[in-house]
C-alpha cells in the first residue's frame, strides 16, 4: 500500500489552455468551497437588493430583481487561494443596468453582504459589462454555499471580490477597504499581476 | 450555528498557530467575546480556515474574535474581537 494517499493530491485539469490561467493559479474541475463564517440562508421573501451612499438610493425584493433584464455568462473565476475554473456559466443582471437605476457620483464601492462581509471595488471596474450580481450558476439557482441567494460576480479580479450573499451597494466618492482588504489583501487584486498582498 | 457548518472547526485547529504567534500552548486560554461577553476556552472557539485568511468566531453568537493572515512571511493578527484574552 503506497504511504502517500492519491486523495490529497489537487485536481488538476491538464488540459487546460495557459493562457487562460494566470501566473500562480491551478485549474480545478471543483467549485471549493471557501467561506469566513455561518453561511448565511436568507429566504426570498426576506430577500433585498440595495444601492445607497452617493445616489439615491434604490430598492429590489427578490421579485423586483428577477424581472430585470438578465445575461448569461460564461467566464473564468480565479481564487487568490491559488485555485481558477474555467468556463463557469452564471446568469445575473449587469451593474451597468443596476447602477442605471440610480442618479450617483460615486467613484467607488463597498459591497455589503449577510453575514457581514465587505469587498470594495472602482465604479470603473463594475461597469462596461465587467460584473454581475448572479442569482443562477450553471443553470440552476445559485447555492447558498456559493453565495445564494446571489453574489457579485466580477470575474476579472480575484473571486474575493466577487462577494457571497451580496445584499447592498455603498456607492462613495473615496475608497474604503473591505474586509479580506483591510487585512493586508490587495486593494485591487488583479490574478493577471498576481495582486494577492498590499504592496503586490 | 457554527456547529452545524460543514467547515467550522474548533479551536484545536489554529493551536500551531497561536503558538507561533504567542510562544505559548494557548488552546486552555479563555477568551472573552467583546460583541456578547461570552467567555470560551480556545478550544471551544469557531474556526474557519477555508479562505484567504482564518477567522475565529464566537461559539455563542459568531461575532469575530480573531483573524490571521499570512502574507509576504508575516502573520497579521486582529485580536479585536475579543474583550479578554489570556
Amino acid at each position: 500500500m503506497s504511504p502517500i494517499s492519491r486523495g490529497f493530491h489537487r485536481r488538476h485539469e491538464p488540459d487546460a489552455d495557459p493562457s487562460r490561467v494566470p501566473p500562480g493559479q491551478y485549474v480545478t474541475a471543483d467549485f471549493p468551497v471557501l467561506s469566513a463564517g455561518p453561511t448565511p440562508r436568507t429566504a426570498l421573501k426576506d430577500w433585498s437588493f440595495s444601492i445607497t451612499g452617493a445616489a439615491t438610493p434604490k430598492t429590489w425584493t427578490w421579485d423586483e430583481f428577477q424581472a430585470l433584464p438578465s445575461e448569461k455568462v460564461t467566464t473564468d473565476i480565479h481564487c487568490v487561494t491559488r485555485w481558477s475554473k474555467l468556463d463557469t456559466t452564471w446568469q445575473g443582471v449587469t451593474l451597468d443596468t443596476l447602477l442605471g437605476h440610480v442618479d450617483h457620483t460615486g467613484t467607488f464601492l463597498l459591497a455589503h453582504c449577510d453575514g457581514g462581509y465587505t469587498t470594495n471595488l472602482p465604479i470603473a471596474d463594475v461597469l462596461g459589462g465587467q460584473a454581475w450580481v448572479a442569482y443562477n450558476y450553471a443553470g440552476s439557482p445559485l447555492a447558498a454555499e456559493h453565495g445564494g441567494p446571489a453574489r457579485l460576480l466580477v470575474p476579472h479580479l480575484y473571486f474575493w471580490k466577487s462577494a457571497k450573499w451580496v445584499r447592498r451597494l455603498e456607492l462613495l466618492d473615496h475608497d474604503v477597504p473591505g474586509f479580506w482588504e483591510s487585512y493586508g489583501y490587495n486593494n485591487y487584486g488583479d490574478p493577471w499581476k498576481e495582486q494577492r498582498y498590499a504592496g503586490d | 450555528m457554527p456547529a452545524t457548518e460543514p467547515d467550522v472547526l474548533d479551536g484545536n485547529a489554529i493551536g500551531g498557530m497561536l503558538l507561533e504567534v504567542f510562544g505559548a500552548e494557548m488552546t486552555t486560554a479563555t477568551g472573552r467575546c467583546g460583541s456578547c461577553g461570552t467567555a470560551s476556552v480556545v478550544a471551544e472557539f469557531a474556526v474557519y480556515l477555508r479562505a484567504p485568511g482564518t477567522v475565529v468566531r464566537c461559539p455563542a453568537c459568531t461575532a469575530i474574535l480573531m483573524v490571521f493572515v499570512r502574507s509576504q512571511g508575516r502573520t497579521c493578527v486582529d485580536l479585536t474581537g475579543l474583550a479578554e484574552f489570556g
